[in-house]
C-alpha cells in the first residue's frame, strides 16, 4: 500500500503537554515554525536538529518551560522579555566559535518584539547574526492579561485600551515591526498567518536557509485575549488575510521596490502591472474578521470607528505599494 | 617568561581576558572602562584574541548576550561601569540564577544624577545582591590576576556563579602602572578550557534551559545560588593558594597589614587600601596603635575572616565609597551583621567618603582618626560619618 509522505515533518520540537489555552493560534505557529525550522535545517545541512531556539518571556515561554517539565525537544533558552534577539545573538556567536552548524531560532511575541526588544532587535539584525527571529503577533501582551502593545491594531479592547465614553478602544495603528526589520536590508523579511500554515510554512523554510538575519512576522490567534471561539482560530486569521487586515508579503534584502505581495484569496481581485501586485478589490468586508471576535465588539456601535480603521489599512497597504478597496458590508 | 610592563588597568583587564581566552566577548562603551572593548577589538583585529566580539547596541543586550553565549557552553566575558552596570542589572540576577561563570570587569564609578564619571564604589555594590561574585582590585596588578582568578573561581564546579572584578575609575582604570603579565602557557595551566556540563544547547542533548519555576522549587533554586556563594569561599581560598603556587603573588580575601596590636583597624576596598596601608605606616611613626584591613573579596561576604579581624581591634573603621541610604555604607551592615552575635566585639564606626571622585587625603583620614580616637576613649560619636563634606556648600 502506498504511503502518502506527510506534508510537513512527524517530528515534534513543541511537544504535547505544553500548557497553552484550547484554541491557542501561537501554539500552532509554534509548532510549525519549529517543524519548518528542522525540515530546512535537514535539506540545508543534512541535519533534522541543527538548531537552538532563544525564547522571549511571555506566554509561548511560560506555558512551555515549567521547571521541572518541558514542551521543547530542541536547546532552548529563555533570558528575559526584552532580550530574545540578544541572547539569540550570543548562542550564535557561541556556536560560530564551537563551529556547531545550524541556525539560531529567537522567538518573541509582539510585546518582547515590537515594544521592549525593539532595541534588542535592531541591534541583532543590524549585526547580521545568522539568526531567524520569529514575531508571533498575537496583538497584546497576553501573559500579564491582556494590555495592549504597539502591535495592537486600532479599536481594539484590552485591558489598558478599554473602550468607554472618550475612547473607542486602542486608539493608535497598528506599528508593522516586519517594516522596520526590512530597514536594516537584511536578506529576509516575511509576514505570515496561521490563516494560511502552507504559507507560513515555505516562508519559515525560506528564512531558516538564508545566510544572515531573518525577520518572520507571523498573525496568530489568541482566543483568550481576543474573546473568540476556540475552534475559530485559523478561520479567524484567514479572514484576516482575506479582508486585507492582514497582508502577506516577502521583502528580500530591504528592496521595498519589490515587494512580494501574496494574494489575498477569499475572492479579491488583484491587478498586477508587470508580474507585481498593484492594486487588490477586497471583496469580503473587514467586519467579517471583526464580528467573530469580543475585542472588537464594541464598534459595531460605532461605525465611524471601523471606517477610520478602513482608511489606516488603506494607508498601510499604500505603504507596501498596493492601492486597495474595501467594501463595507451590505446593510 | 612573564613580561613586566607599564599599563592602565583597562588594558591589564583586557590582557587578563586575552589570557583567558574566552569564546565570546560582548560589550559596550562606557566611561571609564572604554579602554577594555578598544584593547580587546585590537587584539582581535590583530588575530591575537580568537573569539567572537559582539558589538551590541547596549549594555543589557551585552549582558544578555553573554547569558545566550554562556548558556552555549563558552567563557564569556565583558565591562562595563556605573549606568553600564545599572542597565544589565536586570540580567545578572538571571546570570545568577542560571549559573553562568560569566565574568565581568567593572571600572567602579559613580551613579547618576548627578552624572560623574568618576570613582566610588556604588555600581557595583548596589549589585551586591545579585548572586554574584564580587572582587575588588588595589592596583593595576590585582586588576589582571583577580579577573584570571574571578574565571577560575567562576567556573568551579562547586561554585558556578558569575563573578565580577572592580577596579577604581581613572584611578586605576586611567593610570599607568607596572605590571606583570604572566605567560600564556602557565595560565592555560591555571584556567584550563572551560568544559560546560551544565550549561549547553546542543542539539545531540537538547535542554531547556531558564525556565519557569512555580512556589513549588523557585525557593530551592535560590538557596542553590546561597549555597554556591557559601561553596565559594573555600573554593577562592584554594583559588588563591593555586594562584600564588603558580604566579608568585599572594592573595587573602581580607588582607590585613599592621593589625598585630592595632587598637584602631581601618577598613577599606579597592586602591584606597593603598591610600590607607600609607597612612597607617605614618600613624605608626607616631606610635599610634593602628593598622589596614582591605577586602578583595566582598561576596561571598568573608564573615570568618572579618570576625578574625575584629577580635585585633577596639575600634574599626570602614571606609565607605558608597552609601546605603537611612543606613550608613554597605560594609557597614555586613560587619555588624558579621559581628552582632559575637560576645566581644569592637566599635564599629562607619565613614562615607569620596563619592564621585572625591580625593580621599590624609586630612581626611585624620578626621576618621579622630572621631575613632574619641570613641575609643569612650567619648559617644556618631555611627555613621559624611567625611570631606563641603558644608559650606550644602
Ligand atoms: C522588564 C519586564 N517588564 C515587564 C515584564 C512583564 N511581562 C512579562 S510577559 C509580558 C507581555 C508579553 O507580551 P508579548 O510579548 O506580546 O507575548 P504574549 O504574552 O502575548 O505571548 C510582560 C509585560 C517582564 N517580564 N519584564
Ligand atoms: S492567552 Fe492567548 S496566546 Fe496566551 S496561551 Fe492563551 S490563547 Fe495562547
Amino acid at each position: 500500500m502506498a504511503v502518502r509522505k506527510p506534508p510537513i515533518t512527524t517530528r515534534e520540537y513543541w511537544a504535547p503537554g505544553h500548557a497553552a489555552c484550547a484554541g491557542c493560534g501561537c501554539a500552532t505557529a509554534l509548532k510549525l515554525a519549529t517543524k519548518a525550522f528542522s525540515e530546512a535545517m535537514e535539506e540545508k545541512f543534512g541535519d533534522p536538529n541543527a538548531f537552538a531556539i532563544a525564547q522571549a518571556t511571555g506566554c509561548m515561554e511560560v506555558v512551555s518551560a515549567v521547571f521541572p517539565y518541558t514542551a521543547w525537544r530542541a536547546p532552548w533558552v529563555h533570558v528575559a522579555f526584552e532580550n530574545a534577539a540578544a541572547a539569540a545573538s550570543g548562542v550564535e556567536a557561541a556556536w560560530k566559535k564551537l563551529g556547531r552548524k545550524g541556525k539560531i531560532l529567537a522567538i518573541g511575541g509582539d510585546g518582547g518584539t515590537a515594544d521592549i526588544g525593539l532595541q534588542a532587535l535592531s541591534g541583532m539584525l543590524e549585526r547580521r547574526h545568522n539568526v531567524v527571529y520569529l514575531m508571533y503577533d498575537n496583538e497584546a501582551y497576553m501573559n500579564t492579561g491582556i494590555q495592549r502593545s504597539s502591535s495592537t491594531p486600532y479599536g481594539a479592547w484590552t485591558t489598558t485600551s478599554p473602550p468607554g465614553k472618550y475612547s473607542i478602544g486602542e486608539d493608535k495603528p497598528k506599528k508593522w515591526v516586519a517594516l522596520i526589520a526590512a530597514a536594516h536590508q537584511i536578506p529576509y523579511v516575511a509576514t505570515a498567518s496561521i490563516g494560511n500554515p502552507f504559507d507560513f510554512v515555505k516562508k519559515m523554510k525560506k528564512a531558516a536557509k538564508v545566510d544572515g538575519p531573518a525577520f518572520v512576522q507571523v498573525h496568530c490567534t489568541c482566543p483568550t485575549g481576543w474573546k473568540s471561539p476556540l475552534e475559530k482560530g485559523v478561520e479567524i486569521a484567514r479572514l484576516a488575510i482575506e479582508t486585507g487586515v492582514w497582508p502577506l508579503f516577502e521583502i528580500e534584502n530591504g528592496d521595498f521596490f519589490n515587494i512580494k505581495i501574496q494574494p489575498p484569496g477569499g475572492g479579491a481581485k488583484v491587478k498586477r502591472e508587470g508580474g507585481k501586485i498593484v492594486a487588490i478589490e477586497f471583496k469580503k468586508p473587514i467586519e467579517e474578521y471583526l464580528k467573530l471576535q469580543g475585542r472588537f465588539k464594541h464598534l459595531f456601535k460605532r461605525p465611524e470607528a471601523i471606517d477610520e480603521m478602513r482608511e489606516q489599512i488603506k494607508a498601510m497597504w499604500k505603504v507596501l505599494g498596493v492601492e486597495v478597496t474595501l467594501p463595507k458590508p451590505e446593510e | 617568561m612573564p613580561i613586566r610592563t607599564v599599563m592602565k588597568a583597562n588594558e591589564a583587564a583586557a590582557w587578563a581576558a586575552k589570557l583567558a581566552k574566552p569564546k565570546v566577548i560582548a560589550a559596550f562603551p562606557i566611561t571609564p572602562s572604554t579602554l577594555v572593548p578598544e584593547k580587546i577589538s585590537e587584539f582581535v583585529a590583530n588575530g591575537e584574541l580568537d573569539a567572537e566580539f559582539i558589538k551590541v547596541e547596549s549594555e543589557h543586550s551585552a549582558i544578555s548576550a553573554c547569558v545566550g553565549a554562556s548558556a552555549a557552553g563558552v567563557r564569556t566575558f565583558t565591562a562595563t561601569a556605573s549606568q553600564g552596570l545599572a542597565l544589565m542589572h536586570e540580567v545578572l540576577f538571571i546570570a545568577a540564577g542560571m549559573r553562568l561563570p560569566i565574568v565581568v570587569a567593572v571600572g567602579n564609578r559613580s551613579l547618576s544624577a548627578p552624572i560623574n564619571i568618576w570613582n566610588d564604589w556604588q555600581d557595583s555594590i548596589s549589585e551586591r545582591d545579585t548572586g554574584w561574585l564580587q572582587f575588588y582590585a588595589e592596583n593595576n596588578q590585582e586588576a589582571l590576576d583577580l579577573i584570571l582568578i574571578a574565571f577560575k573561581v567562576a567556573e568551579n564546579e562547586k561554585v558556578l556563579l558569575p563573578a565580577m572584578v572592580g577596579f577604581d575609575a581613572f584611578i586605576l582604570t586611567h593610570t599607568v602602572e607596572p605590571v606583570e603579565i604572566p605567560d600564556q602557557e602557565v595560565v592555560d595551566e591555571f584556567l584550563g578550557e572551560y568544559e560546560p556540563k551544565h550549561a549547553y544547547l546542543d542539539p545531540e542533548r537538547p535542554i531547556t534551559q531558564g525556565t519557569l519555576a512555580f512556589p513549588a522549587h523557585y525557593m530551592e533554586a535560590r538557596y542553590t545560588v546561597w549555597e554556591a556563594n557559601e561553596n565559594a569561599k573555600k573554593v577562592i581560598d584554594e583559588v588563591f593558594e593555586e594562584f600564588e603556587k603558580k604566579f608568585g603573588r599572594k592573595y587573602r580575601k581580607v588582607e590585613e597589614y599592621r593589625t598585630e596590636d592595632a587598637e584602631i583597624v581601618f577598613v577599606t576596598m579597592g586602591s584606597l587600601a593603598g591610600t590607607v596601608k600609607e597612612y597607617v605606616d605614618h600613624l605608626r611613626e607616631q606610635g599610634i596603635k593602628a593598622g589596614a584591613a582591605k577586602l578583595t573579596v566582598y561576596r561571598p561576604f568573608p564573615i570568618e575572616e572579618v570576625r578574625e579581624l575584629a577580635k585585633k581591634a577596639k575600634v574599626i573603621a570602614l571606609l565607605e565609597k558608597n552609601v546605603t541610604f537611612s543606613v550608613g555604607g554597605a560594609l557597614f551592615q555586613d560587619f555588624s551583621r558579621a559581628l552582632i552575635n559575637e560576645k566581644e566585639k569592637p566599635i564599629i564606626l562607619d565613614f562615607i567618603l569620596g563619592l564621585g571622585g572625591r580625593d580621599v587625603t590624609f586630612q581626611n583620614l585624620d578626621e576618621v582618626l579622630e572621631i575613632s580616637r574619641k570613641a575609643l576613649n569612650g567619648e559617644k560619636v556618631d555611627e555613621v560619618n559624611w567625611i570631606g563634606l563641603r558644608k559650606e556648600i550644602l
